[in-house]
């Protein structure tokens, strides 16, 4: 008698499971992947092509149409006109062709060698149109009486067209143009410098900020909920609403900051807050801790909240100071949700876009790597470079969560 | 740093500091409140705070009669200093007698009652570490919430009172935020006019349909995914929990970048289908990780139950899962709304057409030097009371969203 085994491998529940959640997850994958996993893996492609905002739309003939000649009464003579376009400047448009539909009761005069109409449809095949060439096609007609009658005007059908053009993102040239460009000089190091800046001290500073706030509020006292709640308010509120207020209240013409310290004495002239190195940058910096602070603040109180007060009272018995025991218990119970803050908050300060661009809009020194995908991409309209500094950006990111998973999968929680 | 913990050395250092927080505080609070600035002099405040500081520490260790008789010697000394330099605080160019007496009252009041409970307990001498590390803390305390509860206030006063001004009163002084109430509903103007002229009424249905079809495809996604996450056993679980964690640190500008070339190519630029489409992508991945941490902490067992009583998946989740997760889900769609009405990125980029503006890309619009500051605040006001009202009226809920939701900046 063969000696029983346990069965190996998946047994058919177990496939069926796992088959289950694959299925719930199918959905979820899909969105992903196409809205979060396709641009990533484009911006790769388009950092290497040489494109800019004006490339996004892909030449194309333009038309229009005019019926010419003022025909008034049926057997006047008159001609329908097309004024064709290349929409580029540059780049060619190959086999253009045009399909129209005419109004009945038109009776071609001469017939241009390229079109050919069947019926009331008209066909006209172009050839290849340069960048920026232009071109009118002219079909004289006799304006019969069927025309008057049906009082269709021959604008009402829209003519339709078509051409071939190089589309610049599906085409094989590359370049590494865009990278040179990002990585040219002093530029890139002062903006390496305001990332720099802005995502340590923003960090740090909402985390030692955060946890003054929750040291306050981790005792229990009347009024406690209220303002735990109002101290939340920079986090809820939309980062719109307070990045504009900020800019008003520091406004160096009628902001209420200036106008408080010049009737004070402190200071003779108006300063420009958000407009002045290397003011703006630490503006930008004291903005991103006052915004969110809240949230540190919300985590090192749940996690306070759970250290048990058996070792308060142990510590009180044995005769340790209060600063002892914030230094000696709740620091060293602490440390795990301060450090996990800490990688968080460090990769969110630095992929922090919003509050940079409403603030200054990444002038006087405040440029950090994420406005600068935006300057490149769209002010200076090269969607290239843009994505080459996204490409920077992410490399970074990739860095960092490997030292957070590193990290995180010795710390409990997250 | 021993020579600190005497009585007489705390009391007045305490009270130093505490009287120049104070005194900034009062005059900034009376100069935003009145109009008429108010300045604090940092020695003759110091000096006063000292002063008061030795004069409020309790009788132990002297008698009452020397506390007496030193308190009006050195007060003196205080009323010298204020004659030789100046007052604690100081009348701006133009400030009215009324402003300057209300601004003392203030300073005193604040400055004399907290500071006799901060330094209740500390003696005349020698303190023990107990004892001063106490009133040290209890100086700490007073400050932060008198720090945390000035900066955060003074943004949203400024934005609610700026949105009630006329343009001319906001030239005229930018430091009087008092506001005149027999303007009557003349008050509301700026508000009245950017739903009459910036069409800001229909930003604000935009802004909420887009926010509420953002938080159903949210959890019409996550929910099963969560659930597949938390309680079925499959290869490459974990791999896939990470994965969100990773998806959810890529930051969105370097997304909105190809979903902006991708949506130029297609014509999805300029519609709102285009937003609802890509808002739920982006907070797929945060609901989906707060979701599946709560559901793993649902007990199995009562899902086993299930199973073992004839119902299947689908009915185990309909029936037992959700019903006991219905807090969470409450939290996760309250963080998610909250995401989707805040947004900003992506409707700047993908919304050039007025007519489909949501509210944030309203606010935006209102941004430039044609447009008056009063607009602009009243616009960031419609903005923020929807989802501070949400806020206050479900702040349980919401903060537990926040703290499970934990990274999303």
């Amino acid at each position: 008698m063969a000696a029983a085994t346990p069965p190996s491998g998946t047994g058919p529940l177990a496939r069926r499971e796992a088959r289950l959640a694959w299925g719930m997850l199918a959905p979820t994958i899909a969105i992903v992947s196409a809205v979060i996993i396709l641009p990533l893996l484009s911006i790769f492609w388009i950092s290497f092509k040489p494109i800019s905002l004006a490339d996004l739309r892909a030449p194309s003939p333009v038309v229009r149409e005019a019926l010419r000649g003022r025909p008034a009464a049926p057997g006047d003579a008159a001609r329908i006109e097309y004024r064709l376009r290349n929409s580029s400047q540059t780049k060619p448009i190959r086999n253009v062709t045009l399909a129209d539909d005419w109004p009945p009761g038109l009776a071609v005069r001469e017939m241009d060698g390229r079109c050919t109409l069947d019926g009331t449809r008209l066909f006209c095949d172009l050839g290849d149109f340069e960048g920026g060439q232009r071109e009118t096609l002219k079909i004289p007609v006799t304006v019969n009486k069927e025309f008057f009658d049906a009082g269709i005007d021959p604008k009402a059908t829209v003519p339709k067209l078509s051409g071939d053009a190089d589309n610049i993102l599906l085409n094989g040239e590359f370049t590494l143009e865009n990278f040179r460009k990002v990585f040219d000089g002093k530029e890139f190091l002062q903006v390496l410098w305001a990332t720099a800046f802005y995502t340590v001290f923003g960090t740090f500073g909402a985390l030692v900020v955060g946890l003054f706030a929750a040291l306050l509020l981790n005792r229990s006292f009347r009024g406690q909920g209220i303002l735990r709640g109002l101290y939340l308010f920079p986090y809820v509120a939309p980062v719109i609403a307070v990045a504009f207020t900020w800019v008003t209240l520091f406004d160096p013409f009628s902001g209420s900051a200036n106008a408080l310290l010049v009737q004070m004495g402190v200071i003779d002239r108006s300063i420009n807050f958000f407009g002045q190195r290397p003011l703006a940058l630490i503006m930008v910096t004291v903005f991103e801790i006052w915004r969110y602070f809240p949230l540190s603040f919300l985590f090192i109180l749940a996690r306070m909240q759970s250290i048990d007060s058996d070792m308060y009272e142990a510590a009180d018995m044995d005769g340790a100071s209060p600063f002892q025991k914030f230094r000696y218990l709740s620091l060293p119970q602490l440390l795990g949700i301060l450090s996990v803050l800490f990688l968080l908050r460090f990769i969110w300060t630095f992929n922090k876009f919003d509050d940079i661009f409403l603030l200054t809009g990444g002038n006087a020194g405040t440029r950090t790597l994420t406005v600068d995908v935006y300057e490149q991409a769209f002010a200076v309209s090269n969607i290239g470079a843009g994505a080459a500094v996204a490409v920077v950006i992410f490399c970074c990111l990739l860095l960092f969560s490997w030292g957070f998973f590193r990290y995180i999968s010795q710390e409990e929680g997250l | 740093m021993k020579w600190l913990r005497y009585g007489f050395v705390t009391g007045p250092l305490i009270g130093a500091l505490w009287a120049v927080i104070m005194a900034t505080v009062a005059a900034v609070a009376v100069s935003f409140f009145t109009g008429f600035a108010v300045a604090p002099v940092i020695v003759p405040t110091l000096v006063f705070g000292a002063w008061l500081g030795f004069v409020w520490l309790p009788d132990s260790g002297r008698t009452r009669a020397s506390r007496i008789l030193w308190g009006v010697v050195l007060a003196g000394v205080v009323l010298a200093v204020f004659w030789l330099i100046s007052p604690a605080l100081r009348a701006g160019a133009g400030t009215k007698t009324g402003a300057l007496i209300f601004a003392w009252v203030l300073f005193a009041a604040t400055t004399a009652w907290p500071l006799e409970r901060i330094l209740r307990g500390l003696r005349f001498g020698a303190l023990s570490r107990h004892e001063f590390e106490e009133a040290v803390i209890r100086f700490l305390t007073g400050f932060g919430y008198i720090f945390f509860t000035v900066i955060v206030i003074i943004p949203f006063y400024v934005m609610v009172m700026t949105s009630l001004k006329s343009q001319q009163e906001l030239l005229q002084n930018p430091l009087d935020f008092a506001i005149d109430l027999s303007r009557g509903a003349e008050l509301l103007r700026s508000y009245f006019e950017l739903f009459s002229d910036f069409n800001f009424g229909s930003y604000l249905w935009t802004s909420f349909y887009v926010s509420v079809l953002t938080v159903l495809l949210t959890l019409l996604f996550s929910v099963p995914g969560a659930y597949a996450v938390a309680r079925l056993r499959f290869r490459g679980r974990a791999a896939f929990s990470r994965s969100i964690l990773l998806i959810y640190m890529v930051p969105m500008i370097v997304l909105a970048l190809p979903i902006y070339i991708a949506f130029s190519m297609t014509g999805l630029r300029n519609s709102i289908f285009g937003i609802v489409m890509i808002y739920p992508v982006t907070t797929i991945p945060v609901a989906l990780y707060m979701l599946q941490g709560y559901f793993r902490g649902l007990p199995a067992e009562v899902e086993e139950a299930g199973l073992m009583d004839g119902l299947n998946r689908l009915q185990v989740i309909l029936r037992i899962t959700l019903p006991l997760g219905l807090p969470a889900i409450a939290s996760v769609s309250l963080y998610v709304f909250m995401i989707a009405w805040n947004e900003f990125l992506l409707a700047f980029m993908l919304l050039d057409d007025p007519s489909k503006f949501t509210l944030t890309r309203g606010v935006a619009m209102l941004n430039s030097s044609e447009i008056p500051r009063q607009h602009l605040m009243a616009g960031a006001v419609i903005a923020t009371v929807p989802v501070m009202a949400l806020f206050l009226g479900l702040e349980r809920f919401m903060t537990r969203g926040l703290t499970a939701g934990s990274v999303k900046g």
